[in-house]
């Protein structure tokens, strides 16, 4: 097998354990880390195409990428600090009352 | 001073701004300035009408024609309308008494509604508004200013008529008077249209300016321009209140009397003569709509004359009079006197308002009685009334000398030199009713023992200095307004008619094979018979009135039918509310329980209810689980990608 393809194969498993861990566990905080898991499943595709096609484009989209992510992280965790605060429980299938 | 002819319509402007903005205030603080705002402003525009008249008089008849334009109002396309005033003879002849007599009849107004209070200023804001309106119908240069002005005065008069609305037929009566009037403005507006577009068609000029459409009206075809008079006509009934749509005049009487006085006697009821003859050269082409205008005008003048007759009422019987003589006035532009019309729209002007002032100020001088079974013997309580009502009733009736003779008699020497000989003698039988019932009026109300109300009677008092100083001045003019006209058979020279004629005469169609030369002998016999039928007619009311008051009463008594029928005016208002009013409510009620109730309530609730069931079925969709929603971003990213990915 290529490396390319081996890169590949990582991404895409990392994306997947990511995306169904999204859809099944319930406590947010491991949401939340599936979530990152899927961020950086990505992240290693480009770094993977940067590698292998010689360009920095897919290195500097990674550092946005990473950049966004840290502030994104910081307002989630934060956003889960004052649910368990006001609701006692950061189960997002308790956390519901939004519909119909 | 003609290029500023801009401010005859801007001084009534100013008025109107200032009494209706601040007019609520200043009647609080002091009722005075409310008035002179008001006088002042028509007192001014009058006065700058007369510096223009003057300035007219001094130029060569035929450089009397200028167009002042204002502003660019719109251009739409070929159409290009302008704020722009018109002066010539005829203009300035119409506005000079309408600024006048208008003038009067606002110093009047001080006396009459001096009792009124709260509303004095909407009062004088609305007579204000008015004489802007009827200004800009009178100096319009174009068809579509003109019609502004025409729908203005539509409004007053709907607002002044209902101007007491607290009485529920009051207010039905300005109903009345705004439907009819739109009846005829949809016939005014077709007729616009028509001209517009045939005139543009034929020489591919497009206009609604006056002089630029008439003075190529003669390169439409014959059948075109006879439309167009017909529809302009039918306007010209609404507004001018004549056969078919008449009603709504004398019930327009229920509005204050001196409104009666300025709108519904002197000013704007003229203002469908007047467009008749502003259109001259268009119905001198198409002159089957002429003829149209003529029989109308003889029929009407005819047929409300007899209804004057039976009335009790003392302002309906002057309602009706007010019919009767505009009839005439299109008698005579009918048959292509137009400046006889507008001569008798002058002298009618005079003796009219003053006929309503006077019967204004017997109202004002018993209460507010209006029955003139409840008059009498007020000879010598209120003289002033008297004297010039007589002068009034002298000048309609036609006796020689006054105005009323010199206009009725041009009129009627016209139709008959015209050769419309039937419409002649119903003209002079009308003159004779007229003199009846005018007599009638004054001999009921100021002769005889009195049959006035006991607890009225204690408080009938002269009218003030406000209301009676302008009777006398109208009763002046109307004794020698006539001379301005007076005809060449009797050695006048006919000014008026020499000053009007190129208002009519520039469209280039021959009208001298129009009129037959008639002898002098016939000509002086023609007027000894009118003079004769009106003495004839003031005779007869006074043995009916006056020597034996058993011969009405015996009458009535004799001819049951025929009383019930004039009393009853013909059943016109029946037969009208019996084919048009009650078909049109029944018609009305189908459409709205079927139509409106079934079909379009059906479709619109159809819909909504449509969208909300289905809103009801897909809500479930929202769950708040926000990992059902994941799942959700997730499949459709999967749909996206495979569907991409495949095509």
């Amino acid at each position: 097998m290529h490396s390319h393809v081996v890169v590949l194969f990582l991404s895409a498993f990392l994306f997947s354990i990511g995306a169904i861990g999204v859809l099944v566990r319930k406590n947010a905080i491991i949401v939340f880390m599936c979530i990152e898991l899927m961020f950086n499943a990505a992240n290693l595709a480009l770094v993977g195409y940067s590698h292998f096609l010689k360009s920095i484009d897919g290195v500097m989209l990674v550092l946005f990428v990473l950049a966004v992510a840290a502030a994104e992280a910081g307002v989630g965790l934060a956003l889960f600090v004052l649910l368990f605060r006001n609701k006692g429980t950061i189960d997002v299938d308790k956390l519901n009352i939004l519909k119909w | 001073m003609i290029k500023y002819v801009w401010l005859v319509p801007f001084f009534p402007l100013i008025g109107v701004l200032i009494n209706g903005i601040l007019g609520w205030k200043l009647e609080k603080i002091n009722k005075g300035i409310i008035h002179w705002i008001a006088c002042g402003a028509v007192g001014l525009s009058f006065l700058v009408v007369w510096m223009i008249f003057r300035e007219l008089l001094n130029l060569p008849p035929e450089h009397r024609h200028f167009e002042i334009i204002v502003y660019n109002w719109f251009t739409s396309g070929v159409l290009s309308v302008n704020v722009a005033y018109l002066v010539d003879p005829l203009s300035i002849t119409m506005s000079l008494f309408v600024t006048g007599v208008g003038f009067l009849i606002h110093v009047y107004s001080i006396g009459y509604m001096g009792h009124d209070e709260g509303r004095y200023y909407r009062y004088f804001t609305y007579l204000n508004l008015f004489m802007f309106s009827m200004i800009n119908l009178i100096l319009a240069n174009n068809f579509v200013l003109m019609f502004l002005g025409w729908e203005g005065v539509g409004v007053c008069s709907y607002l002044l008529i209902g101007f007491w609305f607290e009485n529920k037929e009051f207010a039905s009566a300005g109903k009345k008077a705004f439907v009819f009037n739109r009846i005829g403005d949809f016939g005014f507006v077709l007729g616009m249209f028509l001209l517009f577009f045939s005139v543009g068609k034929y020489t591919d000029i497009y206009t609604l300016n006056f002089y630029n459409a008439m003075s190529h009206v003669k390169f439409i075809p014959v059948a075109v321009a006879s439309a167009v008079g017909i529809l302009l006509f039918i306007g010209a009934t609404g507004k001018s209140a004549q056969i078919p749509l008449y009603v709504w005049l004398p019930d327009a009487m229920a509005g204050p009397t001196p409104v009666s006085a300025l709108i519904h006697a002197a000013t704007m009821v003229t203002a469908g003569v007047y467009m008749v003859a502003r259109c001259a050269p268009l119905y001198l082409h198409g002159h089957s709509a002429m003829e149209i205008v003529a029989i109308i005008g003889g029929v009407t003048s005819f047929f409300a004359a007899t209804m004057a007759i039976a009335q009790y009422d003392i302002k309906k019987v002057i309602a009706y009079s007010t019919i009767s003589q505009l009839g005439y006035m299109f008698l005579g532009v009918g048959v292509a006197a137009f400046s006889a019309g507008v001569f008798h729209i002058v002298t009618h002007s005079f003796f009219k308002a003053l006929l309503f002032l006077g019967a204004g100020s017997v109202i004002h001088a018993l209460s507010g009685e209006q029955d003139m079974r409840k008059m009498g013997g007020l000879k010598d309580k209120i003289p002033v009334t008297y004297w010039t009502f007589l002068i009034a009733c002298l000048a309609i009736s036609g006796i020689p000398g006054l105005s009323g003779f010199f206009s009725k008699d041009e009129i009627l020497g016209k139709t008959f030199a015209s050769g419309h000989y039937f419409l002649w003698f119903l003209g002079t039988v009308t003159a004779g009713l007229t003199a009846f019932y005018m007599f009638r009026v004054l001999f009921m109300t100021f002769f005889g023992e009195s049959r006035v109300e006991p607890d009225v009677a204690k408080h009938i008092h002269e009218s003030p200095a406000t209301m009676t100083v302008p009777m006398i001045i109208l009763a002046v003019l109307s004794a020698i307004g006539g001379y301005i006209g007076v005809p060449h058979l009797l050695g006048g020279s006919n000014r008026i008619e020499s000053f009007l004629e190129p208002s009519f005469s520039y469209g280039g169609i021959e009208t001298e094979n129009l009129f037959h030369h008639v002898p002098a002998g016939t000509e002086y016999f023609l007027m000894i018979i009118a003079v004769l039928v009106g003495l004839a007619g003031i005779y007869v009311a006074y043995l009916f009135y006056m020597k034996n008051k058993s011969i009405p009463e015996n009458l009535v008594k004799k001819y049951p039918t025929l009383h019930k029928l004039l009393y009853n005016k013909w059943y016109i208002d029946e037969i009208y509310e019996a084919v048009f009013e009650k078909p049109g409510h029944f018609l009305g009620s189908v459409l709205w329980m079927i139509w409106d109730e079934l079909i379009v309530d059906g479709i619109v609730k159809g819909v909504s209810n449509i969208v909300r069931g289905i809103g009801c079925g897909l809500r479930f969709v929202q769950t708040g689980s926000v990992q059902f929603y994941a799942v959700g971003v997730l499949l459709g990213i999967v749909i996206t990608v495979t569907y991409f990915l495949n095509f």
